[in-house]
């Protein structure tokens, strides 16, 4: 080191300025995206403390901010999840297996590869006009109903959910495959034995991931007519619902600055508390997969 | 050592071909170098015809990657593929158990009999044909599974599940590995060496008992004393099976293989006879110039 700053070892110098400069560019990018989701975090938290407690997650919706609660928003979010994961992991994973091992590389896949990559992309209010028309208006499942709902959400996921387990199959060695078929093995048995067990903590991740954007979405509610507020907890797949977000939105429009603030922060929190638990089981599952593996 | 290992392979080799199967396949016609090759050897006229290719080509869309190949490999001999990288050396062991099948633009003219029966005649089911020939790869690639799950895979999609761990117990004795890891069959076969995980894909190819092997290249991504080991062990399967080896390694070729078939560019089977006649006085010169070491 001494030699090196020394600059008389007949090497000369090379500049690192760029080196350096670049360095703390690259920190502050990624600095920018933690610390102000550390002050939105720190900012709710302190608007929640006091309104979040067991009161406000037991009780149902009030006028009164003092006694309003969160728990129909809560419950309905949550049964809206359960039906979302169950939905869309079949029909995403069934996708991706045929687009990945059955399907060949002709136009008709390319053109349908390329149509769910544009779905990803589509906006949620688009996917709510969707879930209007067809599953309110032509299939008549009602207004707002936890299964209109959770049926709308989960087409607008299941895009997210196929391309993430198409990536996790390709990602198995094609060796793996090879070994399989040369066992005699046939399609289903590869699938199911080899690529499917070791494709499974990806493909885990990425419904995770899509459950949870599905669990911030207000949009494609409001569009399907779900109730900005509701008194009780959905007893049937026909029960009108609402979710955290919207009652969120909800109670933000409210004139009181007790909902503006505390209200609203202390639901936002729950809804952060809960994103994270899901977030957190899913990691955990994963991870048993990932020890199996190895 | 390679001598003495040449020489008790074939000494074994003659025993155990006294209880053969006498020979179904007469030769045919248009095997000009198989007939040349076996006038050289001694046991030719009761060998058994186990694989034999007539007019073989095999294209990958407009490439031609193999053609008109004519060849019969023995039963319960080790029979060496070589040539230079690209020549259709592996190409040709996946067209023996239909791999080839797997890549979309394959598509295979000619004829290639397996017992006797044209692999790519309608009728023929490529799994079921697999089932009867085991396959062993490049680099190893056992599953993430246990020891044992990796060696019973086969006898699992053939949905054989009496005996299972006697069988399994026989198929890693016969690869040389039982007494390496009969106390971690639980564990994953990943935290195996590259030379064991390599006989523990051979394990898993012998499990099902198949009649034929075929090994892409098995120790070119092994250390020489794990290479050794493996090559030793296929000398020993040679006595229960047939063995197709495709090396790159010339002298591995000339250790461990009864017979030798010389691929060279475009996918063209220059010549094809006994290892030493190959080795030593090659009919062509371009084989020649290949294992001297001109080109390739």
């Amino acid at each position: 080191m001494a030699t090196e700053t020394g600059g008389d070892t007949g090497f000369g110098q090379v500049s690192r300025a760029k080196d350096v400069a670049f360095r703390y560019v690259t920190l502050a990018a990624t600095l920018v995206g933690i610390v102000s989701l550390a002050i939105l975090l720190a900012y709710v938290t302190v608007d929640a403390v006091g309104w979040l407690d067991w009161q406000f997650l037991t009780s149902p919706p009030h006028p009164d901010p003092f006694e309003a609660g969160y728990y129909p928003a809560l419950v309905g979010s949550i049964a809206l999840m359960v039906l979302i994961a169950l939905v869309t992991f079949p029909l995403g994973v069934g996708a991706a297996i045929y687009l990945e091992e059955y399907a060949s590389d002709n136009l008709l896949t390319r053109f349908i590869q390329l149509n769910i990559a544009n779905l990803a992309g589509v906006p949620s209010v688009v996917y709510g006009l969707l879930g209007l028309g067809l599953f309110v208006g032509l299939l008549n499942l009602g207004f707002g109903t936890l299964l209109v709902a959770g049926f709308t959400v989960s087409l607008l996921v299941l895009p997210i959910v196929i391309i993430s387990a198409q990536e996790a199959i390709r990602a198995v060695p094609d060796s793996q495959r090879q070994a399989s078929y040369g066992m005699g093995a046939t399609k289903w048995q590869t699938i199911r034995n080899v690529v499917l067990p070791r494709a499974m903590p990806g493909i885990m991740t990425g419904t995770i991931l899509a459950l949870g954007r599905a669990i911030g979405e207000t949009a494609p509610l409001i569009m399907i007519g779900a109730p900005t507020t509701v008194f009780g907890v959905p007893n049937s797949l026909f029960s009108k619902i609402s979710a955290m977000p919207m009652q969120i939105y909800t109670w933000a429009q409210y004139p009181s600055t007790e909902f503006q603030y505390g209200v609203v922060a202390a639901s936002a929190v729950t809804l952060l508390a809960v994103l994270l638990t899901i977030n957190s089981i899913a990691i955990l599952i994963r991870n048993k997969y990932q020890q199996q593996q190895s | 050592m390679t001598n003495e290992q040449m020489t008790s392979s074939e000494t074994e080799s003659t025993d155990e071909h006294e209880h053969g199967r006498e020979q179904q396949t007469a030769p045919t016609p248009g095997s000009g170098l198989t007939d040349d090759a076996d006038g050289g050897g001694t046991r030719s006229e009761t060998e058994r015809t186990v694989l034999e290719a007539r007019n073989l080509d095999v294209f990958y869309g407009d490439e031609q990657a193999l053609r008109d190949v004519d060849i019969d490999i023995p039963e319960n001999r080790v029979t060496a593929v070589i040539g230079p990288s690209g020549c259709g050396k592996s190409t040709f062991l996946r067209s023996i158990n239909r791999m080839n099948d797997l890549v979309d633009t394959c598509r295979v003219d000619g004829k290639l009999a397996f017992d006797g029966k044209n692999v790519y005649d309608e009728d023929v089911d490529p799994v079921a044909l697999r089932r009867k020939i085991g396959m062993v790869f490049q680099s190893p690639n056992p599953f993430p599974k246990s020891i044992r799950d990796n060696v019973a895979y086969g006898l699992e999609v053939q949905g054989i599940d009496d005996n299972v761990d006697e069988a399994v117990e026989q198929a890693l004795k016969r690869a040389a590995l039982w007494d390496e890891v009969k106390d971690q069959l639980d564990e994953s076969g990943l935290e195996l060496s590259g030379g064991q995980q390599q006989r523990l894909c051979i394990a898993r190819a012998i499990a099902t008992d198949p009649e034929v092997i075929l090994m892409d290249e098995p120790a070119s991504a092994l250390d020489p004393v794990a290479t050794s080991k493996i090559e030793d062990l296929i000398e020993d399967l040679a006595e229960e099976y047939t063995v197709v080896i495709v090396t790159h390694n010339m002298q591995q070729a000339a250790r461990i293989s009864d017979k030798t078939a010389v691929f060279l560019t475009g996918g063209e089977l220059v010549e094809f006879g006994e290892t030493n006649q190959i080795f030593e006085n090659p009919d062509h010169d371009r084989v020649e110039d290949y294992i001297t070491g001109k080109f390739g």
